[in-house]
């Protein structure tokens, strides 16, 4: 199976490799799939309080083309409002890296790493929010 | 010398052809390109003769009685399916069941598969962790009913050389027919199908720096004479064990590359295992996490199965794409199930998902084990950089104990 040239190069010249502070509440962290299947993303997002994604990371145990998509994802999520971040969709990973048929479950692996990082990050601002509105009736 | 790119080191998927038996074969592609079936002229005659020469070369690597226990095929597959086939539809009055194991080729377990849908029983024998059979499972398994043996000299992954002499012993004494394939092994561990007392072996060209396109089922002639169905119907060619046309060029290359296999195998395996042992002692000496698959003592000089915890074999093998390797990860095939071989040995599937085949052969160097030692270190340890569960594994997590969301 030959790679495309962008899969080769997102594998090879990873972007926004790393690891955010998961503790922090303006961070979301979503860790999907399995070790025994072969592939595990974790991507992570810290959101301004403006609601804009100021940066991205991630991490992948996987092969090229599950590297590529979460590389690929990152360097999406950058910039855009949670909102914008919640819209993008695994096709477009296809159509921009190029998967052939057998590797399109790296591209949906990619979105649902995207979903559950803002869900664990709305959790957090729930929680908060719960907390900050609670605070005060508890002073009075 | 300058190490020229890529790398072939996959040497159990094929093997180039040795130069000096390209240089046989030539000649029968244009000028003596009879048909050895020809009896009634010169260009025929030729043909033949040139066939029994190949014939007699390749009876004596395994130590064949006679060369006529040679059955030219166009390769182990069909070898196999033969075999298996041909012995099963023959000898079906005399019983339906057939032992082998289930870490044998697919051309052995597919065809066996295929049988069973004909109303034969088919017992698979595991292996232990090393991925040896043991003889007393197969001498456990057979019953009054039993009609053929079938377990492979060395297997093509983990490179692990089955005890062929405890379970020829035993197929003897009960009255079975043994049958091995014998590809991955010969010419790279000790074969003699006497001593051995195999009664059949599918042998490839292509796997010992011949051709590919031809193969070979010895067939024993004596004690016990073996009979067999033949599978192609046609001109009645080998004995009227395989009919067509006979590929002359393919055969003196086969031929030949018997014979220097004969010759020079003592030799090669121990320079071959030097390299082995030189890239496993390289890599583990600087990586952690790094598990050897299949046993280390019985295993072909030129096999070194590892699995690289932490990281996937098919980005491993993309990391590393100027050197030719294989892995067990399931991404590497199309039905995204990791290896049957490493999982029979009771390896999870996340290490089965990490391994990688180097297979040594003929033409690799020093300075080309030195260079992919290297390479591997640089590579996995930027992927276990890359990698969640590295990271996990370093801050102490079980990873065993995470709840993971398997799609």
């Amino acid at each position: 199976m030959a790679y495309s040239d962008k899969v080769i190069d997102h594998a090879e010249n990873p972007r926004n490799v790393g690891t955010l502070d998961k503790e922090d509440p303006n961070v979301g962290t979503g860790l999907v799939g399995a070790p025994a299947c072969g592939d595990v993303m974790r991507l992570q997002i810290r959101v301004s309080d403006e609601g804009i994604i100021e940066d991205a990371k991630f991490k992948t145990f996987g092969c090229g083309s599950a590297i590529a998509s979460s590389s690929l994802a990152t360097e999406w999520l950058k910039g855009k409002t949670v909102a914008e971040a919640e819209a993008i969709k695994n096709v477009q990973i296809v159509e921009e890296l190029n998967l052939p048929p057998v590797k399109i479950h790296c591209s949906v692996l990619a979105e649902d790493a995207i979903k559950s990082a803002i869900d664990d990050y709305r959790k957090k601002q729930e929680a908060r929010r719960a907390v900050t509105t609670t605070t005060p009736a508890v002073s009075s | 010398m300058a190490i020229q790119l890529p790398i072939f080191m996959d040497y159990h998927s094929t093997t180039p052809v040795d130069p000096r038996v390209l240089e046989e074969m030539l000649p029968f592609f244009t000028g003596t390109f009879g048909n050895a079936a020809s009896r009634s002229h010169v260009f025929g005659w030729k043909a033949e003769e040139a066939v029994e020469h190949g014939r007699e070369r390749v009876a004596r690597l395994i130590g064949a009685q006679s060369p006529k226990e040679i059955v030219f095929t166009s390769g182990a597959t069909e070898s196999d399916n033969l075999a298996i086939k041909g012995v099963a539809e023959f000898y079906r009055d005399k019983g339906d069941h057939i032992v082998t194991t289930v870490i044998e080729h697919k051309a052995v377990l597919d065809t066996c598969k295929r049988l069973e849908k004909q109303g034969f029983r088919v017992t698979y024998l595991g292996v232990d962790k090393d991925g040896l059979v043991d003889p007393d499972d197969v001498k456990r398994a057979i019953t009054d009913k039993t009609i053929l043996v079938s377990v492979m000299l060395a297997n093509n992954e983990v490179g692990t050389i089955q005890p062929l002499e405890a379970i020829g012993v035993i197929t003897r004494e009960r009255g079975v027919l043994l049958h091995t394939d014998a590809v991955q092994g010969v010419g790279k561990t000790a074969f003699d199908v006497e001593k051995m007392h195999v009664d059949l072996a599918s042998l490839t060209a292509h796997k010992m720096y011949g051709p590919k396109g031809v193969g070979a089922l010895y067939v024993r002639r004596s004690k016990p004479r073996v009979r067999l169905v033949a599978q192609m119907d046609g001109g009645g060619h080998e004995r009227g064990m395989r009919s067509g046309t006979l590929n002359v060029t393919g055969i003196v290359g086969f031929g030949k590359a018997a014979e220097i296999m004969k010759d020079e195998a003592n030799e090669e395996c121990a320079r071959i295992l030097g390299l082995r042992e030189r890239l496993r002692a390289k890599i583990l000496a600087t990586l952690d996490e790094v598990h050897l698959n299949g046993s280390l003592e019985h295993r072909l000089p030129g096999n070194l199965n590892l699995s690289f915890a932490f990281v996937e074999g098919e980005g491993l093998m993309m990391a590393i794409k100027d050197v030719a390797v294989s892995s067990g990860s399931a991404c590497t095939s199309s039905s995204l199930e990791p290896s049957y071989v490493l999982r029979a040995m009771g390896l999870g599937d996340e290490l089965a998902h990490s391994s990688i085949r180097f297979g040594l052969g003929r033409f690799n160097t020093e300075e080309e084990v030195d260079f992919v030692a290297d390479l591997m270190i640089r590579k996995v340890n930027k992927l276990r950089d890359l990698s969640p569960l590295y990271e996990m594994h370093k801050e102490g997590i079980d990873l065993q104990s995470v709840q993971w969301a398997a799609h």
